[in-house]
């Protein structure tokens, strides 16, 4: 079984994520379980969404405590909370870049990695919404996930110009992950 | 064919699949993704329905009821706070005998305000005439819809059914999801014919008063019917199988390990999978225990709830409702199958958890097991927080 946690604004489009990383699963014969919870219930409280992954029919409903894996839509919300909390000991996080940012301290098996996926957006999509350049990112830094999965959610998902943008952001975000790998 | 839903959508795809003459709904969380999706399919023309916008539940109840006495199948749903402001008229929806069929997305109750799941709602529901399905998953919410209304519009029956599923676990939780096919359900499912309808050209009247000379007559009939359908639903279940292929069994109970268990937890809904995990883990440390679903909480099946647990030593009843000042809901029908009875388990202990949304874990599940010992819990909430209960009470 593999667990992601997703931390963001209600309204940042994290239901949408959990669902396209959900269905991009699905489409590779596996069993994902995506689900929403909030917190106070309006726009921009903090909330998560959460995909579980595994190879039989997810069971499990309770909330996700234990990532394999963990992305940041919005890197605010670390400022007096660890959005890393209870990450395993060779997970893998996915943050949003922003400016002075804090970035919590990992373990040693740990990876972080930092995609400028607001700015992503504003050149594809032509709004600060980073959740499918965020995906890309993901599906290049832990190899769970093919691109071209990816897209078929994202042409399925969107249509007309937002296809267009979205599908430009998660191939943007896959490949800043890439080039810096190799870089490595 | 399996595709990839929200809960909410399979379920407005299946009530789609049953053809519904007449939707009414007054939006709430977490029920509102179903009726949006119900009055899109609508609008585009993919469903031939009346969708009959009103300004509160109480009015779409009565829209529904209208409907059903007419002799048009109808659909509804709602949550928490609509599903108590439709209570008088879901009793009269039951005392007319019109088979409706509605989702509850089980919600909280206020006071404080809490839009999280719990089954306060339904459970608090439970006397007004309707029978209760609660689903684990949201396939078992997609085929409950279809088997409620063959089962709610037979002419042996004539009673309506609440199927409940647990508010954002499901509703909002998006997971694999077999959606039956439109010929198979119109197979499974006839179309709607009422035994008696309001019909201006043979006009007869509904719901008059009953006094105390026939009052009493009408709700032993639904009494008797009830009764009935301890064998009636089994047999929908059946039908269900070989049309579709998935199989609920009696689809009154589902046994997950109970054979040999010595320790067996039972509860309703989503909570039936995360205890079945902690089933599993506990198994392969080779402890004896197991879980047994109630589907069916009204009709509650006695009988069943007695053969499966007779022999079990301890039993923990998971309630997600509380009876302020009593038992817990669930836990009191566990306790009655086995009075005066030849054979109980030692202990019944009762437990209360998941109120308001607070999450069930495995860790949560696990202390349940934990607790299920020789001394009997007469009723025990799981996972409070006593810093809060000491600022309560400002110690």
């Amino acid at each position: 079984m593999k667990e992601i946690r997703i931390h963001a604004r209600a309204g940042q489009g994290a239901i949408t994520t959990a669902s396209l990383l959900g269905y991009a699963y699905f489409l590779e014969g596996k069993y994902a379980y995506a689900f929403p919870h909030f917190g106070a219930a309006r726009m921009g409280a903090p909330m998560n969404a959460f995909v579980r992954i595994d190879a039989k029919p997810v069971r499990l409903r309770s909330q996700i405590y234990e990532p394999d894996y963990v992305i940041v839509v919005d890197p605010t919300l670390m400022r007096g909370f660890n959005c890393f909390s209870g990450l395993k000991e060779e997970g893998v996080a996915i943050l949003n870049e922003k400016e002075g940012a804090q970035t919590p301290k990992i373990k040693a098996k740990q990876k972080v990695f930092v995609v400028p996926a607001n700015e992503i957006a504003l050149k594809t999509i032509g709004r600060p919404l980073g959740n499918t350049a965020l995906i890309g990112a993901f599906a290049a830094a832990t190899d769970e996930l093919k691109l071209d999965i990816l897209l078929e959610v994202v042409k399925k998902r969107f249509s007309g110009k937002a296809q267009q943008g979205n599908i430009e952001a998660v191939q943007q975000g896959y490949e800043y992950i890439k080039k810096a790998l190799t870089k490595e | 064919m399996k595709e990839f839903l929200e809960g909410s959508r399979a379920v407005a795809e299946a009530v789609k699949l049953c053809k519904p003459g007449v939707i009414s709904a007054y939006p709430i969380t977490p029920q509102t993704h179903i009726v949006e999706e119900l009055a899109q399919m609508v609008a585009d023309g993919e469903l031939k329905s009346q969708f009959i916008n009103v300004e509160s539940e109480h009015s779409a109840a009565s829209v529904v009821l209208g409907a059903l006495a007419c002799g048009v199948r109808a659909f509804t749903a709602t949550s928490s706070q609509g599903l108590f402001y439709m209570a008088e008229v879901l009793f009269n929806i039951a005392g007319l005998r019109l088979p409706l069929v509605m989702t509850c997305t089980n919600r909280s109750i206020s006071a404080p305000i809490n839009i999280w799941n719990d089954q306060q709602d339904s459970v608090s529901l439970r006397d007004c005439g309707f029978i209760q399905l609660y689903a684990e998953n949201n396939q078992e919410a997609v085929d409950f819809h279809l088997m409620a209304y063959r089962i709610s519009e037979d002419k042996s029956i004539m009673l309506p059914t609440m199927v409940c599923m647990d508010g954002f676990i499901l509703t909002h939780g998006m997971e694999s999801v077999d959606m039956p096919e439109q010929e198979k359900v119109d197979k499974f499912i006839a179309s709607y014919k009422a035994l008696y309808k309001l019909d201006t050209a043979n006009p007869i009247s509904m719901g008059l008063l009953a006094d105390p000379d026939y009052y009493l007559e009408t709700r032993f009939a639904i009494q008797e019917t009830f009764k009935d359908l301890l064998k009636f639903i089994p047999k929908v279940s059946e039908e269900f199988k070989s049309n579709f292929g998935r199989d609920y069994k009696d689809c009154l109970v589902e046994e997950y390990y109970t054979k040999d268990a010595e320790k067996i937890i039972v509860a309703m809904g989503s909570v039936c999978g995360t205890i079945k995990e902690v089933v599993d883990e506990l198994r392969a440390k080779g402890k004896k225990v197991g879980l047994l679903k109630i589907i069916s909480f009204r009709p509650f099946p006695y009988s069943r709830v007695y053969e499966i647990l007779k022999d079990a030593p301890r039993v923990a009843v998971l309630d997600k409702a509380v009876s302020l000042g009593a038992y817990a809901p669930l836990a009191v029908e566990i306790k009655a199958a086995f009075f005066g009875k030849k054979k109980s388990p030692k202990v019944i202990s009762s437990f209360i958890a998941g109120l308001g949304g607070r999450d069930i874990t495995l860790d949560s599940v696990r202390e349940v097991f934990r607790k299920l010992t020789q001394r009997e819990v007469s009723l025990e909430f799981i996972d409070l927080k006593p810093e809060l209960l000491r600022e309560e009470y400002g110690e």
